[in-house]
């Protein structure tokens, strides 16, 4: 899995390149909201809460964290499997999710911000 | 409040920090005071007296305070001026702001200017979220045992540092866990009933919201290994306001921060960062001193007027 934050330029300058590249093997199994590209999903973080709290995807798909709150919060898989920085005020964070499953994560200063992800 | 201040606007954001609350524990009778009315009128008495600090967020940028380190060099400034001069420091957490690089080293330099014998932390989670405590242990672990729990005697006085922000789980709160309880209740085991303690530790250990999660879920345990003295003072941090209750002998404070306020429990949508104008600011953020004397009888607990203003 990739990871990365808007203060990661590098790896996210990388990634985007990389991502140009992906975009070929992955149009065959795109999904129809992703406008042709690498399917993409958004999960917006308000008032201490992730929204949508359940979000249903395509495998295969990057979801990218917007943090809209003055207070830092994370992205933080329950089962180890990816944590964000604390995301400062419109700071964003994505992940890639290749493999079907269920992914609860939560925020790992504000424990009781939970929310899901559901990869098909 | 604007990125860009003139002059006049800086030196009203430096009288923020102006006011906050002096505890003082006198006669057995805990009381607590505007520390800028403290400051003016000296000689609160006592044995010895100890300030609380708290909430500093060294690293902290949002709209809510563009100056924390100021706000808090405000504070230190007032507690400098304290007299009799207070004999220690408990920060109750937060020291930084989400574990921002350098912040830990800036909050230490700041701290070097408070004139007292000794600052004693326990951490909140935002000095630990990252690396589990790492870094905050290896700063300030140095005298603790298991994860940055101590305890200590002071003129009298037992003070025990607790900390419930390692723990965090999805949908949880605060939380001490099984090892830190077994520690409490052996380090208070042999206590006389009429040693006063005072117990400091960063999430409240009383239910204050738990809808915010500002709250400890093993904090009841705790509780029940302290009801057997006459007198106990809980000091937490996390909520950002004064909050106090009493329970038997047991009286509960939360402390101002030196940062941002934060809304009042259920007042707004989310527990984030308060932005409220300039001019009121100083009436919410600040420090407390305490001031004890020995005495046996049963605590007590005085309310100081909230939101004076610092001038």
């Amino acid at each position: 899995m990739r990871a990365g934050t808007r203060g990661h330029r590098l790896l996210l300058m990388g990634s985007v390149l990389l991502a140009l590249v992906l975009i070929g093997a992955y149009a065959s199994v795109a999904g129809p909201s992703d406008g042709g590209g690498a399917p993409q999903a958004r999960v917006e973080i308000k008032d201490f809460a992730y929204q949508p709290a359940t979000l249903t995807v395509r495998t295969g798909t990057t979801v990218t964290w917007i943090n809209h709150d003055d207070e830092l919060h994370t992205v933080t898989a329950s089962a180890g499997r990816f944590a964000s920085p604390g995301l400062e005020h419109d700071e964003t964070f994505f992940q890639r999710f290749a493999e079907a499953g269920t992914y609860t994560y939560f925020c790992a200063l504000h424990p009781r911000m939970t929310a899901t992800i559901i990869v098909q | 409040m604007s990125n860009d201040i003139d002059r006049r606007g800086f030196l009203e954001c430096m009288a923020w920090a102006g006011s906050g609350l002096v505890w003082v524990l006198s006669g057995g009778v805990l009381s607590s005071r505007d520390l800028a009315e403290a400051a003016e009128t000296p000689s609160v008495g006592g044995d010895f007296s100890f300030v609380q600090i708290s909430d500093t967020h060294i690293g902290f940028n949002g709209e809510a305070n563009k100056n924390v380190l100021g706000s808090l060099q405000q504070a230190i400034d007032r507690v400098n001026a304290l007299r009799p001069a207070p004999e220690l420091v408990l920060h109750t957490g937060d020291l930084t702001h989400g574990q921002k690089p350098g912040a830990f080293d800036t909050l230490a330099e700041a701290l070097k200017s408070v004139r007292v014998g000794r600052v004693f932390y326990v951490p909140g989670e935002h000095d630990v979220f990252a690396d589990g405590g790492k870094e905050y242990l290896a700063r300030y672990g140095r005298g603790t045992v298991g994860q940055g729990w101590q305890s200590f005697d002071y003129k009298g006085v037992h003070f025990v540092g607790l900390v419930n922000v390692l723990t965090f789980k999805a949908g949880g709160v605060g939380a001490l866990g099984e090892d830190q309880l077994e520690w409490l209740e052996k380090d208070l085991d042999g206590l006389s009933t009429s040693t006063p303690i005072v117990v400091f530790t960063h999430i409240p250990l009383w239910a204050v919201y738990p809808q915010w999660g500002w709250t400890t879920q093993d904090g009841e345990q705790a509780l029940g290994y302290l009801r057997r003295f006459g007198s106990v003072t809980v000091l937490n941090g996390h909520i950002h306001q004064i909050m106090q209750k009493v329970e038997g002998t047991i009286s509960f404070h939360t402390a101002r921060s030196t940062a941002f306020p934060q809304p009042a429990p259920g007042a707004a949508p989310s527990p984030g960062p308060l932005k409220v104008p300039v001019e009121q600011l100083g009436s919410m953020l600040g420090v407390r001193e305490v001031a004890y004397v020995q005495g046996k009888s049963p605590l007590a607990v005085v309310d100081s007027t909230l939101g004076r203003q610092a001038t």
